[in-house]
């Protein structure tokens, strides 16, 4: 969509709602602002009156200095085209703000989210408990105000590294002495304190099951299912509530991995966050180093350019993560099903292959760090490259059609698969849900052509869409991707120019204030960093929307009238990396 | 016919288990603890069994390869070592994890910095192996290593190196990144002598 029309689209916003809808005044910031009182209405109208159904990303911000909390949302059509970015504002001591879940359920987890680490209260949410931090934790650790465990200054580079040296562990710092905050409850009694997680969330899954009905003739009993699982991939809890064998409610646990990545990226500088961002989704560093270059080049504008190579080979790799990472996601789902470890190593094998050519270009085979604002570090060493095109060329599609042969008609493959965990278009839609997913449920919605970034929109490719909705469409999407992305390649390794592959690197990157969002088509779905710079040398605020966590918020959904077997599979078939959902 | 897809399945399995053989067969003897039959292993050619047999077999080392990093000094025509370290305290600025430290000592009679560092830590446990330190470095005194195998029966004694753990000299860069090092040092010496040229023209306009 053209600049011209976007703004048309836009001030028909502020024509439908004058007086409620205001352009964001403040230097750099290209959204609207919208009082408390009306969110709920303008939120309605954008879903019902001008095709906003998508709403991507929400989170919060902490101004101190204005004394407010304000909450952000990211709004897309399914069919395509520029966001539409909407904030709310609340005082930063009685933070609450209407909850948009009930209209779109895509806010779920991620209002949760935001009550969590910033301590917004959203109004109206069905079921506002911690998500990350556990229940009984003291204070809210994305807030300006709140230091960690190991706090050593507000900012990176820490003064005590230069010139002074002087050198010590930061375990040796007394942890547990004047930076951490421990609630009231547990200071008063601590051998008898009892966090409330527990019951809140069993609470929460019998007050699923009595809506469903309970009976005298069975009781429901509830398993937990993690967090050491073999089928999560990782530490990931889901408590389900059982009818006999078919599931009644699920909800799952999460936060076991999480180490409040968000608040570690504005302590960096802008260049520090590139290799931290490799540790988010650890199987597909390359997209997600694209996805915050992609969002920093934004704020710094002009004067920062691509060079044509480099913005070939980001195809490149980025294509070719995406080859590693379906190929595992494939082999893994075959895990989940029982099929134990034969599909998946004949898969991991052409991974590995893909892994040599990371590590010769960019000197490491996952935590990549390739990106740079304005290019990519260095450019294919000519062995690496050789072996690129002969991978493209000939091996990958000849091993991609035999694991299509050798899976895609197994009927065990089908009959576990098929109907198992359907999602209808509207409800991906609703619920926010991003790649694979999405587009196996029949939504053609992929972002390299819906708000093409880089230089994809040369590329001649399809999107991929199935129209199930259920695992097995999960699957055979994520073959038809592997296609597309080959397609790509084959392409880009005919027409990549010559030429340099980075502008300038300097090592001090300064941002002028604003904020922006840069958005890629991930592997695993939409993944997104929302960035508030304040035109100092780390961001004010750094998110990330990350794809595995909100495509979780589908999960119970998905499960529900399901065998407890399935959730194994509806798991596998949605594609988690916990380094991702937990950040 | 149900059980089709299964068998259609099975005969994949059957091919790459008889190609396993197959290979061993035909490579007899030359395929598994040789550089050329690893080198093959990692191949687009490759067939059949794709492991390798760590320890007993190691994956050559590609040169961009990064770990851990080292600090080099070069060695001088009396033999005495010169750190090519400044102690300008760049790579400690853009270090992610903040885990490299550097004390810089002044002149006590000018006051002013000694270009070299007293001493420079890296806490090896803390560093992610970015690169970072290697890329800004305009001096060319830190490069990443290609030695990953550092594990130790106590960290806390033997994981924070120092100066003297971390040096190497050039020749050894020299020795693990070829390529790069001949271009830095093709660099270096076009700089030179443009300092060089700089200074005779200087010496010309001086005695004139």
């Amino acid at each position: 969509m053209t600049e011209m029309t976007a703004e048309r689209k836009l001030s028909a916003l502020e024509e439908r709602f004058p007086g409620k809808v205001s352009p964001d005044a403040r230097p750099g910031y290209e959204g609207f602002t919208v009082a408390p009182k009306d969110l709920l209405e303008v939120a309605t109208a954008l879903r019902d009156e001008l095709g906003y159904d998508y709403l991507s990303s929400v989170t919060a911000v902490d101004y101190p200095e204005e004394n407010v909390f304000e909450v952000v949302y990211h709004f897309y059509k399914s069919t395509g085209g520029r966001a539409l970015v909407l904030s709310a504002q609340t005082p930063r001591n009685k933070a609450s703000l209407p909850s948009l879940t009930p209209l779109y359920p895509a806010a779920d987890f991620q209002e949760r989210e935001a009550w969590d680490l910033m301590g917004v209260k959203f109004e109206g949410h069905p079921d506002l408990r911690r998500i990350l931090m556990w229940e009984g934790f003291d204070g809210f650790p994305l807030r300006k105000d709140w230091k960690e465990a190991y706090y050593e200054e507000e900012h990176k580079p820490f003064a005590a590294r230069w010139p002074e040296g002087a050198v010590r562990r930061s375990e040796d710092l007394n942890a547990f002495s004047g930076n951490v905050a421990y609630s009231k409850e547990f200071m008063a009694q601590p051998d008898k304190y009892e966090e409330e997680a527990e019951p809140l969330l069993y609470a929460k899954l019998n007050e699923e099951a009595e809506k469903m009905g309970r009976n005298f003739e069975t009781d429901f009993v509830t398993v937990n299912m993690g967090p050491q699982h073999p089928s999560t991939h990782g530490v990931f809890r889901m408590a389900v509530m059982l009818d006999g064998e078919t599931i009644v409610a699920l909800k799952p646990v999460m936060g076991y991995l999480h180490r409040n990545h968000e608040k570690i990226g504005e302590r960096n500088t802008y260049l520090h966050n590139m290799p931290f961002t490799d540790r988010l989704d650890y199987l597909s560093s390359m997209s997600n180093n694209w996805g915050y270059a992609l969002a920093v080049e934004k704020l710094m504008g002009n004067r920062v350019s691509v060079p044509e190579r480099a913005e070939y080979i980001r195809v490149i790799m980025a294509e070719l993560t995406r080859i590693s990472n379906h190929l595992w996601a494939i082999g893994f789902l075959l895990n989940d099903l029982g099929a134990f470890f034969t599909p998946s190593l004949y898969a991991i094998e052409e991974r590995e292959l893909i892994l040599d050519i990371f590590e010769a270009t960019t000197g490491s085979r996952m935590m990549c760090n390739y990106f740079r604002f304005g290019g990519v570090a260095r450019d294919f060493p000519e062995d690496s490259w050789n072996k690129l095109k002969d991978l493209v060329n000939e091996r990958l599609p000849r091993r991609i059609d035999e694991l299509d042969v050798y899976l895609t008609n197994n009927e065990i493959v089908g009959s576990r698969t098929t109907g198992v965990g359907v999602l209808t278009p509207e409800e991906a839609i609703a619920y926010g849900m991003a790649g694979p997913v999405l587009r196996a449920s029949g939504v053609p919605y992929d972002v390299r052509r819906a708000d093409p970034y880089g230089i994809y929109e040369s590329f001649d490719f399809d999107v991929a869409v199935r129209y199930h909705g259920d695992c097995y469409d999960r699957y055979i999407i994520r073959m038809d991707e592997l296609r597309q992305s080959l397609k790509i390649l084959q392409q880009a390794v005919k027409r990549i120019p010559a030429g340099s592959v980075l502008d300038k690197n300097p090592y001090n990157v300064r941002v002028p204030a604003g904020e922006s969002y840069g958005r890629v088509e991930g592997p695993k779905g939409e993944l997104g960093f929302y960035i508030v710079s304040d035109g100092s040398a780390n961001p004010h605020r750094y998110h990330v929307r990350a794809p595995s966590f909100i495509n979780l918020t589908a999960l119970e959904k998905m499960c529900v009238g399901q065998k407890v077997a399935d959730v194994v599979v509806i798991l596998g078939s949605i594609d988690i990396v916990l380094g991702e959902v937990d950040r | 016919m149900y059980g089709k897809g299964i068998l259609t399945g099975m005969k994949v399995t059957m091919a790459r288990f008889v190609t396993t053989y197959l290979d061993d067969l035909r490579m007899l003897g030359r395929r598994y603890y040789n550089p050329a039959g690893i080198e093959y292993r990692r191949s687009k050619d490759a067939k059949g069994i794709f492991t390798v047999q760590y320890p007993e077999e190691k994956l050559p080392m590609p040169e961009e390869f990064r770990f851990v990093p080292f600090l080099i000094y070069d060695v001088m025509p009396d033999g005495s070592h010169q750190d090519r370290c400044t102690s300008c305290g760049i790579c400690a600025k853009v270090c992610p994890p903040q885990c490299i430290w550097i004390e810089q000592t002044t002149n006590p009679e000018t006051g002013r910095p000694v270009p070299e560092p007293v001493e420079f830590f890296i806490d090896i446990d803390i560093c992610m192996n970015c690169g970072y330190c290697a890329e800004y470095c305009p001096f060319d005194a830190i490069k990443m290593d290609h030695n990953y195998e550092l594990a130790s029966y106590d960290r806390h004694a033997y994981h924070i190196f120092n100066k003297e753990r971390l040096s190497q000299p050039a020749e050894y860069y020299a020795g693990i990144r070829p390529a790069n090092y001949s271009r830095e040092e093709a660099i270096r010496r076009e700089k030179e002598a443009k300092k060089a040229a700089a200074e005779a023209a200087r010496a010309a306009k001086a005695a004139e």
